[in-house]
Order: C-alpha cells, then sequence, then structure tokens
C-alpha cells in the first residue's frame, strides 16, 4: 500500500503544538514506518510537490498570508486538522479580538516600554511585502472546512499521537480522558 | 438513620432511566437523583455542602443542563418537584446532545481562553465540555466584548467567562443578608454586577467561597493564584459527575 504523506503548518500560532507534536520522542521512529513527509517545517520543505493525505494545522488566521496558506493546504491535502485552541478558536492571538486593530499596533510598536524610545520616529509595519493583518483572528474552520479537531494549547503528545495514527491506520481513535484537556 | 422515617404519603415513587428510587415529596428530581447517587449535570443549580458553605441547596434553573425529560416532556431537574409515578429519561443520548449543544452555545457565547484561565482543570464548564468531548463547538464564536472589572483590592471580575447562571448572586452575601452581586440589564445585554463598596470590603474566606461558588473563571481570588499544580486539579483524572452525590451528607440537607 502507498504510504500516506503527512504536511504541517504553523499559521497564527507558537509553535508549541509542533513541539508538542515531537515530544511523541521516539514514536516518531514508528511514525515513519507509516508515513512520508510533505511540506512541513519540521523539514523545511516549502512546497507542494504532491497533493498530500493528512495536514495538521497550528494557529489560527490574523493575516491576509495565512488565509492563503490555508486554502493551498485546503487544496493540496485530503484531510485537514486542526491542531490546538489557536486553530480551533482562535487562541491567544484572538484576544486581540475586541481591541481596535490601531490600538494593537500603537501598543506594540509605539508605546511598549521596548519600542517606545527604539522607534522615535513613531514609524508603524507598512512595507507592501508584508502580509496585511485582518480585522480579528479567525479561528481555521471559519476560513475554510476542517475535517478534524484536537483541542488543547497544546494538545497532548499522545492526543496528537493517537488520533494521527488512527487517522493512518484507518482505526477509531482512542481517546483516553486524559489527553482531552484544553489547556 | 437520623432523619426521621417518611410516612407513606410523604414518600414517591418515581423511575429515573428505568431505575425506581424513592424521593420526598418537595425534593426535585434533580435532589431525588443525587439522593440516589445518580448524575445529572448541573451547572447553575448547587447542592450545599459544608465545603461550599451553602445552608441549603440553590437552583436558580437559569442553565438548563439539567434537562431531563419528564413523563416525554422537557424539563429541568434541578426546578421540577418530584411527583408519584414520574418517568425520568435522563442519561441518553439525545438529552446528552442537547447538553453538550448548551455547553457549546456557553463557549462561544462568551470569551473561554482556557489556557489563560485560573479556573482551568477545577471549571464545571470546562469539565462537562470534557465530559461530552467537545473537540470544538459547532457554532461560530460570537468574540463578544466584555469587560474585566480588577478595582476591587481581594476579586478579579472575568465577564468573558461569566454564564450568567446568578450563582453568586443567590449566593455571596454579608453577615446581615445584603448582597454582594446582582444581575442587570436584559437579554443579549444582561451582565453581573458587583456591589464595589460591599466586595472592597469582602475577607480572605469569602473572596474563597465566592471563586468556588461561581462554576467558572469570572470570580477569581486575587494575590494568591495558580496554587493547585496541574494533576492535582478538581477534573484531571475524572470527569465531572464521576464522583456520586456528597458523602458526608449523603445527599441530604442537615
Ligand atoms: S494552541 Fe497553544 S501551543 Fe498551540 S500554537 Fe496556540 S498558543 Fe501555541
Ligand atoms: S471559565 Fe472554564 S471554560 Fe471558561 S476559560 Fe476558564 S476554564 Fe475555560
Ligand atoms: S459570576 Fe460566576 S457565579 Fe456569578 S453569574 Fe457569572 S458565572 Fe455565575
Ligand atoms: S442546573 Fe438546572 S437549570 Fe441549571
Amino acid at each position: 500500500m502507498k504510504k500516506p504523506i503527512i504536511a504541517t503548518a504553523s499559521l497564527a500560532g507558537c509553535f508549541g503544538c509542533h513541539m508538542s507534536f515531537l515530544d511523541i520522542d521516539e514514536r516518531i521512529l514508528d511514525l515513519v514506518e507509516l508515513v512520508h513527509w510533505g511540506k512541513s517545517p519540521i523539514n523545511d520543505i516549502k512546497t507542494f510537490e504532491q497533493d498530500c493525505d493528512i495536514a495538521l494545522i497550528e494557529g489560527g488566521c490574523c493575516n491576509d498570508e495565512h488565509i492563503h496558506t490555508l486554502r493551498d493546504f485546503r487544496k493540496h491535502c485530503r484531510i485537514l486538522v486542526a491542531v490546538g485552541e489557536c486553530a480551533i478558536m482562535g487562541g491567544l492571538p484572538a484576544m486581540r479580538n475586541n481591541i481596535p486593530i490601531q490600538e494593537c499596533l500603537e501598543e506594540a510598536y509605539l508605546n511598549t516600554p521596548s519600542t517606545a524610545q527604539a522607534n522615535p520616529e513613531r514609524i508603524l509595519p507598512n512595507d507592501a511585502e508584508l502580509p496585511a493583518l485582518l480585522d480579528k483572528v479567525y479561528p481555521c474552520h471559519e476560513i475554510v472546512k476542517m475535517d478534524y479537531f484536537l483541542p488543547g494549547c497544546p494538545p497532548r503528545a499522545d492526543l496528537i499521537y493517537g488520533a494521527l495514527t488512527a487517522l493512518v491506520t484507518g482505526q477509531e481513535a482512542e481517546l483516553p480522558y486524559e489527553v482531552i484537556k484544553f489547556d | 438513620m437520623s432523619e426521621t422515617i417518611a410516612t407513606a404519603s410523604e414518600t414517591i415513587t418515581l423511575t429515573i432511566d428505568g431505575q425506581e428510587i424513592q424521593a420526598k415529596a418537595g425534593q426535585t428530581i434533580l435532589q431525588a437523583a443525587q439522593k440516589n447517587g445518580i448524575y445529572i449535570p448541573t451547572l447553575c443549580a448547587l447542592h450545599a455542602t459544608k465545603e461550599n458553605g451553602l445552608k441549603t441547596d440553590i437552583a436558580p434553573g437559569t442553565c438548563r443542563i439539567c434537562t431531563v425529560k419528564v413523563n416525554g416532556r422537557t424539563m429541568a431537574a434541578c426546578t421540577t418537584p418530584v411527583a408519584q409515578d414520574f418517568i425520568v429519561e435522563n442519561d441518553t443520548e439525545e438529552l446528552n446532545d442537547l447538553r453538550k449543544t448548551i455547553v457549546e452555545l456557553l463557549f462561544v457565547e462568551g470569551n473561554h481562553f482556557c489556557p489563560s484561565c485560573e479556573k482551568s482543570g477545577s471549571c464545571d464548564l470546562q469539565a462537562l465540555a470534557y465530559r461530552y468531548q467537545m473537540l470544538s463547538p459547532r457554532f461560530r464564536y460570537a468574540f463578544s466584548s466584555r469587560e474585566v472589572n480588577a478595582e476591587s483590592p481581594k476579586l478579579l471580575f472575568d465577564r468573558n467567562r461569566c454564564i450568567l447562571c446568578r450563582r453568586c448572586v443567590l449566593a455571596i452575601t454579608t453577615e446581615d443578608g445584603k448582597q454582594l452581586f446582582g444581575f442587570t440589564k436584559r437579554g443579549d445585554k444582561s451582565g453581573i454586577i458587583m456591589d464595589e463598596e460591599l466586595v472592597k470590603n469582602i475577607s480572605e474566606e469569602q473572596a474563597q467561597q465566592a471563586m468556588h461558588i461561581c462554576p467558572v473563571g469570572a470570580i477569581i481570588r486575587k494575590e494568591k493564584g495558580f496554587d493547585t499544580p496541574f494533576g492535582q486539579r478538581k477534573y484531571d483524572h475524572n470527569p465531572i459527575g464521576s464522583e456520586t452525590v456528597c458523602t458526608t451528607c449523603n445527599g441530604e440537607k442537615s
């Protein structure tokens, strides 16, 4: 049987979910037996060389590039898994959702103790190369259809491993009480 | 048993999920269930225990998580008194899905960012989400704009997490019966307000009690935080409801 191909992405996240994935420790060797790796920050492959079967998405969407990336993943992957609170509900970045964007930018670039002195001309980042911030931080499923959700900040390594091997081997994921936690 | 044995006319027989149980006239379905070790989920109703300092059970009937079917009709178990021959459905797929839906609505309606919440691990709403395996709410997040009141020296009040259950309004009072919390406005503008003057003078014990009474992390006592390590919090190991009723009083009011 052809081995399924796994891809991963980090959007508006802190990479903690990827780190938790790596916390599966030596079981990663079992996984290597079962799957091929496609585009992922773990192997630094940057483009889709071929379509993938399963993609793990960490983080929600806080700028236009995240939206673009997420849509690209939807196009090239069969199953999209939202990994972690940020992907599922916006998480920490979504705490800005009730603060006007102008206020966020001014706080970050003009008013904090570390930037007040360092930015005497009071410049807000405005290069055309930079992704444009969205009005709000959006959970992934509000942008594209997501197929599975693994909650936690980050999700327990056992949850990620259990869900992934279940998807790859076509079995039911075992989700004991301790592995589903929101923190 | 210290209680007086009920006369036949005071004893009521009903069934919950096919199990025949005895209850006393005047008890609610919830109280009868708890007395018999049957779990019905609650968010607003609270059984009086030494630990929570309540003198009597409270049942504001605001959350509807305790919804059961009584002779085929949905009712709140915490506000419906028992009656002879009631046939109550409780732990069914249909009702548990309804309860899961209520939990999901509460999650999207407020702003529940559990990783930064001090109540995480001991929160009844979160524990119900675990119990019903909510991986992601099926509704859109409202990202409602809610205020945090951090003015008081002893309490932090975070409206983002308030589920408007009314427990604090009923349970937290001064010695002479003045309420520290109250309801304000209506509909989607409803909210809880604190009596700032009274809350300013709250004792450490009462601050702790207020945090304990609130089923979620809307009331947090200040100057002390995250003092229960992971692994020792209320719902770290066992789902909410896996312990039956209060064992000291066996569900019986003193
Ligand atoms: S869910 Fe938590 S660990 Fe994962 S990206 Fe977001 S903040 Fe980081
Ligand atoms: S109150 Fe409960 S559900 Fe809400 S953020 Fe805190 S732990 Fe999570
Ligand atoms: S503050 Fe807590 S106890 Fe009071 S209504 Fe809100 S959720 Fe209920
Ligand atoms: S517990 Fe019965 S309505 Fe809230």
